[in-house]
């Protein structure tokens, strides 16, 4: 392809890690003009078009060069172009982009031209790190597959008639396509983790309240949590500390600063590099649902982690069966409330009826602008917050949450992390499961209770079926415990190629 | 007003009225309750917003400490209990001046319950119970052009912080009510909380209005009375809510639980009934705030730094001072006069306090009306000193009086012009004296009618003699002297 | 607990949908067999235990109070669907009386 003529070397900027990348635009031996401009042209060759993935809902070429040359100039000046230094990186349509649109996937919100940057975004801009675009998801961040997308579903990499997982599924596929070695995604029931399972890249939801909010738009607040998606577990730890600590623009944000993670990563690397560590299997978490393949490949990679010196033990969450209830109503009652400002009136699409009153052009708006899954988890939360319904559903299903959060807390009294698939199945076929809200939801099964209690969560590479589709193992730790996880990552890593493995793009292939 | 009360009551006697109003009242911060965007009053539409007052996606909240201390300040001093852990919920409707489509309010767990509020009605003391005092976001301001389809909206209002007292349903008459909101009034400023504008919307009341036969102690249904944006209109809406409904009970009707606006143009009230009214407001935590931690040495420190309180002081301008019951009331109306007054009381001349208290209420008040009492040119000290004076005999007061539109407009101290400009008193009897034979002699048919027995002609020769002596005589002096040479 | 289609109508009106016919058999189906899954909840003993609102335990910060900068009302105004002058416009509520 042509974008491998770019660059001063023989490396193809787009196969590089960001780690690898931002040393050469610090030492001069790549521009970030030249890494930005090698990797637009790889999503323009593959990711536009009828047979293109769809993972960019649009890219910024101008915003993205001229943050390139500003780098440059930087380290021409030979100032410090920060830690991401030309760093190509894609973010989910959500997050809030000062003059550059951002819609949610969403019809209401389209044309939207936001006047701020939020947290996340500026502190990437701060460290050197080039905004490429804006990546696909489900409309609002509801959904498993990334088919609840208003402006159509994004393909997976290893097969792109296969979904890529949701709701982050834009940014899991460009990191697994190669579109940029970083991108931020968020999780509110395993948004971020299980689309790194299915597309074979890792992906970290931290600790709630590690990432500030602000300028994310909300999904379900309590549970919403940002985090980024990589091709290795160092680039994921570059990211996630660049992104990470408190800001005051966010009232949950966590204040104790975050543990440096390249003592984890350097003790995880090296032989029997997780000697003390304790990890904990959930028996609720090895059922029969699970795919075979998954299965087999989890306990694989779990062997593998005992290999490196990691004591392994069975533990149970008891709550487990009831976690899915229990964010079926806490999340759609939040998103009820999230979506209200959604109305019409400041920003976004407004659709006014001829002749109709305030309330018909509210209901006109709504109606055109929000798609089937958010229409229907407005519906089931509101349905939930109404007065006499209140204590017997939403109120309810926050003292489950009390008791599945009690029941991780006992665990990790005698374990580091908890091992588990990430998805009890590979990626399904595009438009297999869009009829059936339930069938869809299960999708989530394994990933929603860390949401529920706040925990960090990690998905990593852990294998591949038979048809070559990612298996992903998921590590979930305690409170702020994400060092735990990336040691884990760390010496899985360094034991196997899993995440070294990336798929073919149709058009490589042709 | 009364008048109105009368007839009512005349009317229908057997009837009493249950009232309990909902105070909503602005807190006068620097910067929005969630935000830092700012919050002066009067500025150009929609330029006092940020992302969190617009409801942009991906904007939060944090709260605004000063807005919390405020509010524990009206706390304490109406003895509220203040909750340690208090929680903001969101309470969701939708409207075009409230941007995010739910207002971010406190619920179940708000920060202040259970206090009380005194207040004066026909000089007796009173108090009213309160139901909770709680935090909230103001609106935006929707406003509608007579003749066309649309409305505008302004959003520069949305996001000032409230608070919302919740008074229980003590009141029993629209005087009581009328004089319970102006003892709120009274006391939002004097804690220097709000400005408690009500014509610029910084109070704004609402009313919970029922009857029922006088001795049963069920309430009847109640009518909430919206829009009474004036202090004028609080008594004549609440007086005609309570006639309309004793019209519809003795006319054999049911009073309607609705909620009613306030007409003041016409003098009359209307139902708001509509879609609008079926609400569900359906109120949960605010998942973007946790609660909210008041600890004990906060509330200590809030309540040490208490300024006394109206009623308290009040009190004490009775007892300790002397001054009638009217006068406490009216130097306690501002806390800056009271403030003013207690200077001047304090100051070295030693003024009588009762002296004081009504030249503040006849001479200050009125040259004060329309400024700011801190920016008068006559201070505390130099009203004390000039009430000193006349106590003293050094001028009179007439003088006095002359003198205080002087020291207006210099600003000098009264001793400084009666030095300068030989304003004492003559109080020297042979001086005084001399005037008083040369007056005599120059009226001798004066003279004779008062040795006749006219004794009213005394007047006539202490005018004429103080006039001679260009105002400065002792009055006292002259009176004496004069007699003692007419009567000799 | 099954969901009726006046109640599906009921909740879509708080939530300012305007559903079709269509929707409205659709939501009712859907949203009753979410339920279902959801009233298993209903068997678990909660008695006692208090709620999770946050799931990392935290009191709120309090933000000093002191007023940035404004954004400029052409900025505020810059994406509102209809504005008149500095105002953002609506069409007016009609009321039921």
């Amino acid at each position: 392809m042509s974008a491998a003529s770019t660059g001063t070397g023989t490396t193809d900027p787009t196969t590089m890690s960001a780690l690898a990348l931002a040393r050469a635009v610090r030492q001069r031996e790549l521009s970030a003009r030249e890494v930005t401009t090698a990797h637009l042209a790889r999503i323009a060759a593959f990711d536009k078009g009828e047979r293109g993935l769809n993972a960019f809902l649009r890219t910024d070429e101008a915003g993205a060069l001229a943050a390139a040359d500003a780098v440059d100039a930087k380290v021409a000046r030979g100032e410090d172009p920060g830690v991401l230094a030309g760093v190509p990186v894609g973010l989910k349509d959500l997050f809030v982009t000062e003059n550059l649109e951002t819609t949610c996937a969403s019809k209401i919100l389209q044309g939207w031209i936001p006047p701020y940057d939020g947290t996340a975004v500026a502190r990437l801009r701060a460290a050197g790190a080039i905004i490429v675009g804006k990546l696909n998801m489900d409309e609002f961040a509801m959904g498993s597959s990334n088919e609840n997308s208003a402006f159509g579903p994004c393909r997976n990499p290893w097969d792109p008639t296969r979904v890529t997982g949701g709701s982050s599924g834009g940014s899991a596929a460009a990191v697994a396509a190669g579109f940029c070695p970083i991108t931020l995604g968020t999780d509110t029931g395993g948004s971020i983790r299980q689309p790194a399972a299915l597309t074979g890249v890792l992906g970290i939801k931290p600790t709630y309240g590690r990432v500030s909010r602000y300028g994310v738009v909300a999904f379900a607040s309590s549970l919403d949590q940002v985090g980024p998606f990589a091709g290795c577990v160092e680039d994921l730890a570059l990211a996630l500390e660049v992104i990470s600590g408190h800001d005051p623009l966010d009232a949950t944000s966590i204040v104790e600063a975050p543990s440096a993670l390249g003592p984890a990563l350097a003790a995880g690397g090296r032989p029997q590099g997780l000697a003390g560590l304790t990890v904990g299997l959930p028996r609720e978490y090895f059922i029969p649902g699970t795919d075979a393949e998954v299965d087999a490949a989890v306990r694989a990679a779990i062997r593998e982690l005992e290999s490196a010196g990691a004591r392994v033990i069975d533990v149970s969450l008891p709550h487990t069966p009831h976690a899915l209830a229990t964010y079926y109503l806490i999340a759609p009652a939040e998103c009820s409330s999230n979506l209200a400002r959604f109305d019409g009136v400041r920003y976004g699409r407004r659709v006014q009826p001829p002749g109709g009153d305030l309330a018909a052009m509210y209901q006109a708006t709504r109606e055109a602008g929000f798609g089937d899954e958010v229409k229907r988890r407005i519906m089931l939360g509101t349905y939930a917050l109404r007065s006499g319904y209140y204590d017997a559903y939403y109120r309810k299903a926050q003292q489950v949450r009390t008791l599945i959060a009690d029941d991780f807390r006992k665990v990790f009294a005698s374990c580091d992390a908890v091992a588990t698939p990430t998805s009890p199945t590979a990626a399904f076929k595009i438009g297999e499961k869009t009829a059936d809200p339930v069938q869809m939801y299960l999708a989530d099964v394994f990933t929603l209770s860390c949401n529920l209690a706040g925990l960090p969560g990690m998905s990593i590479p852990c294998g591949f079926t038979r048809a070559g589709l990612p298996i992903g193992l998921q590590l979930m730790g305690r409170p702020l415990g994400e060092a735990a996880l990336f040691q884990l990552a760390a010496a899985y890593a360094a034991r196997t190629d899993h995440a070294r493995r990336r798929p073919t793009l149709a058009l490589e292939a042709a | 007003m009364s008048a109105t009360t009368t007839s009512a009551a005349t009317a229908a006697p057997d009837f009493e009225a249950v009232i309990g109003l909902e105070v909503h009242c602005q807190l006068r911060t620097a910067s929005k309750m969630f935000s830092a965007a700012p919050t002066h009053f009067g500025a150009a539409p929609n330029s006092q917003t940020d992302p969190v007052v617009l409801g942009l996606p991906g904007a939060l909240p944090v709260v605004n400490r000063q807005a919390i201390e405020f509010a524990l300040r009206i706390g304490v001093a109406t003895r509220s209990k203040i909750r340690a852990r208090s929680r903001f919920a969101r309470k969701h409707y939708f409207y075009p001046d409230l941007p995010k489509g739910y207002q971010i309010s406190q619920y179940d767990e708000p920060l202040c319950e259970h206090g009380l509020v005194q207040f004066v009605l026909d000089g007796q003391p009173r108090e009213a119970r309160l139901t909770r005092i709680h935090l909230e976001e103001d609106a935006g301001k929707n406003t509608h052009l007579p003749g066309r389809a649309t409305s505008l909206v302004d959003l520069n209002r949305a996001g000032v912080p409230l608070i919302e007292i919740v008074g229980e349903p003590d009141l029993r008459s629209a005087a009581e009510a009328g004089a319970y909101l102006r003892a709120l009034r009274q006391l939002v400023r004097w804690l220097e909380i709000s400005d408690g504008n009500m014509e610029e919307g910084s109070l704004r009341a609402d009313a919970n209005v029922s009857i029922r036969p006088r001795g049963q102690s069920a309430l009847g249904t109640k009518t909430e009375l919206k829009n009474i944006n004036s202090f004028k209109f609080v008594e004549k809406a609440i007086e005609h809510e309570i006639a309309r409904q004793i019209d519809v009970v003795t006319s054999g009707g049911r009073v309607v639980q609705e909620t009613r606006s306030w007409d003041a143009e016409r003098g009359t009230s209307f139902s708001m009934r509509s879609k609008e009214q079926a609400h569900d407001y359906r109120y949960f935590p605010d998942p973007d705030l946790p609660p909210v931690v008041v600890s004990p040495d906060w509330i200590a420190r809030v309540t040490s730094a208490l300024p006394e309180l109206p009623a308290q002081r009040r009190t004490r301008f009775v007892e300790a001072l002397g001054l009638p019951a009217h006068d406490a009331e009216v130097l306690t109306g501002e806390r800056a006069l009271a403030d003013w007054y207690e200077a001047a009381v304090a100051a070295p001349s030693k003024a009588d306090p009762r002296k004081l208290s009504s030249w503040v209420q006849s001479e200050l008040l009125r040259v004060v009306k329309d400024t700011p009492l801190a920016e008068c040119p006559i201070k505390p000290d130099m009203l004390a000193e000039l009430v000193a004076l006349i106590d003293a005999g050094t001028i009179s007061g007439k003088i006095a009086k002359d003198l205080f539109a002087r020291m207006l407009q210099s600003g000098e101290r009264p001793k400084v012009i009666v030095d300068r400009e030989g304003l004492t008193q003559v109080s020297d009897t042979s001086a005084i004296e001399a005037a008083a034979r040369a007056i005599i002699e120059a009226k001798p048919k004066e003279a004779a009618a008062y040795k006749a027995g006219k004794q009213q002609m005394l007047g006539f020769f202490v005018g004429q003699t103080i006039k001679a002596m260009g105002g400065k005589a002792n009055p006292q002096l002259v009176n004496d002297i004069l007699k003692k040479l007419l009567e000799s | 607990m099954a969901i009726t289609r006046d109640e599906v109508k009921e909740i879509a009106e708080l939530a300012r949908l305007s559903l079709s016919d269509e929707e409205v058999t659709r939501f009712t189906g859907q949203l009753g067999s979410i339920l279902e899954h959801i009233d298993a909840l209903s068997a678990l003993d909660t008695t006692g235990i208090e709620p999770t609102t946050h799931a990392v335990p935290m009191d709120c910060p309090l933000r000093e109070d002191v007023a940035g900068a404004a954004l400029p009302a052409e900025r505020a105004l810059a994406a509102a669907p209809v504005r008149s002058g500095d105002f953002f416009e609506v069409p007016k509520f009609v009321s039921g009386s």
